[in-house]
């Protein structure tokens, strides 16, 4: 029978849940890598056991893990993620120019195609790859060095590169975004690349809709239409139908425009997760009731879903790289929280439990299906 | 400069080690990490440096050996990037704290004679 293992990154190691494909009864492996911040675990699409984790903590800095056995042993590969040639400036909260400087890996994201290559979104903001298997890593300095580079200033969590999209049997397509630069499109393997922002409105900054400088929260796509993106952004969700030439607003009647990740069902294209929360001073749900929302098409008409979440005294937030889905039929829904739940909806959404209550602050959520 | 690096065993001295060391020229610098880098290098106890060569033992010189015997350690006590120890790392021995020494400044003569050890510590931050 088919199988599906949870890889959760959270703020004192790595979790391994796995469970068949009924999805009824969880097994929980870990902590791995415990007393570490693990911000992202991912595993190869063509190499299943093997998997990588962003290990870092504020004193020892960035180390990167991999497992070859699905998670069960580790062992660091390389770590020296050095910009190539100038480092450049960007600019800090308060607009003055700062070097660019490595803080961490923010995101993992392994080739579709080849096992050996595995792609690093760090803070600040850069795009490294491995064609090694994580052992040496060399940066795409295309992308660090966009005329708009200088202009770049972080996010919150920082000015970090958070979101990696490749396309199966295209490696010369990719998609990133950086908070708070916006989305950037490479059509040559990371070579060069243009702002793919057009559309985008932040309304509450002095410029709304410049070139690059948006906080774009996270972006998602369904592999068989690699040219329908959708974002969430911090104010308002959005999607393009041109691999990000031109974007739109689907927030229709979210009760809230802000959030952190948003999923795409993994057989209806147009059905779409996002995890309404309040505003960008409170980060929690609103009226404390954790709801998960679902729109069938595409955006624009959405519907919460709340079966089996805590509706009453709930205040926890949704991280962006902490919800994903499995392949199964009915389709698998997986998100964590910031007060250490992973709920699983087996269902498509429509009913959920939790699969542990009680982990550290989860970071990341990736689901691998097995066979 | 050069050192090698090897491990106690649990629970092991070093008092042999050094008049071995003693006799054949060779220093011994000992050196304790903190947890979390101990769980990287997958060490249990203090770490032995075996010294070799002229030069005065330096702090950068015993972060050098510590990163060739455990590679998973690179980067992790000093930044890459900068050379420059971490903030939140500081290096301790004998109760007194020498991480403002530098990198290039030689050992306290009780770490370069084996007296003492050389802790390397994580400053008490966060929560």
């Amino acid at each position: 029978m088919s199988g599906v293992r949870v890889l959760v990154g959270t703020r004192k190691g790595a979790f391994v849940l796995s469970a068949d494909g009924r999805r009824g009864e969880w097994h929980v492996d870990g902590p791995f890598l415990p007393g570490w911040e693990v911000f992202h675990v991912k595993g190869s699409p063509v190499a299943p056991e093997r998997i990588w984790a962003a290990q870092w903590t504020g004193w020892f800095g960035q180390v990167i893990q991999r497992s070859e056995d699905g998670g069960r042993t580790w062992e660091p590969v390389g770590n020296d993620f050095a910009y190539e040639g100038e480092p450049g400036t960007r600019v800090d909260f308060e607009n003055h120019s700062q070097p660019f400087s490595f803080a961490k890996v923010w995101h993992l994201e392994p080739s579709p195609d080849d096992p050996e290559v595995v792609f690093a979104g760090v803070e600040d903001a850069a795009l490294f790859r491995s064609g090694d298997g994580g052992a040496t890593w060399s940066e795409l300095a295309g992308l660090r060095t966009h005329h708009t580079a200088a202009g770049w200033g972080p996010g919150a969590g920082g000015l970090c590169l958070h979101t990696i999209l490749l396309e199966a049997g295209a490696p010369e397509r990719i998609l990133v975004a950086i908070s708070a630069a916006g989305v950037f499109a490479s059509d040559d393997a990371g070579s060069t690349w243009r702002a793919a922002n057009r559309g985008l409105r932040s309304g509450e900054l002095p410029n709304p809709d410049p070139e690059a400088g948006h906080c774009v929260h996270h972006v998602t796509r369904h592999p068989s239409r690699p040219d329908t993106l959708f974002m969430q952004k911090h104010w308002d969700v959005l999607r393009s139908d041109d691999r990000a030439e031109s974007w739109r607003e689907v927030s229709g009647n979210l009760p809230s425009d802000f959030g952190f990740p948003i999923e795409v069902h993994p057989h209806e294209p147009e059905t779409i997760y996002v995890v309404p929360i309040t505003s960008d001073e409170h980060h929690f749900p609103p009226d404390g009731r954790l709801r998960v929302y679902r729109s069938r098409s595409g955006g624009g008409v959405w519907e919460p879903l709340e079966q089996g979440l805590p509706q009453a005294n709930c205040y926890v937030n949704v991280l962006r790289d902490a919800m994903s889905t499995d392949s199964l039929e009915p389709a698998g829904i997986y998100f964590g929280t910031t007060g250490g739940q992973v709920y699983a909806s087996p269902d498509a959404g429509d009913s959920w439990a939790p699969i542990v209550r009680d982990l550290p602050a989860v970071l990341s959520v990736e689901v691998q299906t097995l066979p | 400069m050069s050192g090698e690096a090897r491990v106690d065993p649990p629970g092991g001295g070093s008092g042999t080690r050094d008049q071995e060391a003693a006799g054949s020229g060779v220093l011994t610098i000992r050196v304790a990490l903190p947890g979390h880098l101990r769980q990287l290098a997958g060490v249990a106890g203090e770490v032995s440096l075996a010294w070799e060569g002229s030069d005065a033992p330096t702090y950068g010189g015993v972060v050098d050996a510590v990163e060739a015997r455990f590679p998973a350690l690179r980067g992790t006590i000093r930044d890459p990037a900068t050379g420059r120890r971490r903030p939140f790392v500081r290096f301790f021995a004998a109760g007194e704290d020498f991480s403002n020494d530098g990198m290039t400044a030689p050992l306290p003569p009780a770490v370069v004679s084996g007296a003492e050890v050389l802790r390397v510590v994580g400053a008490m931050a966060g929560g």
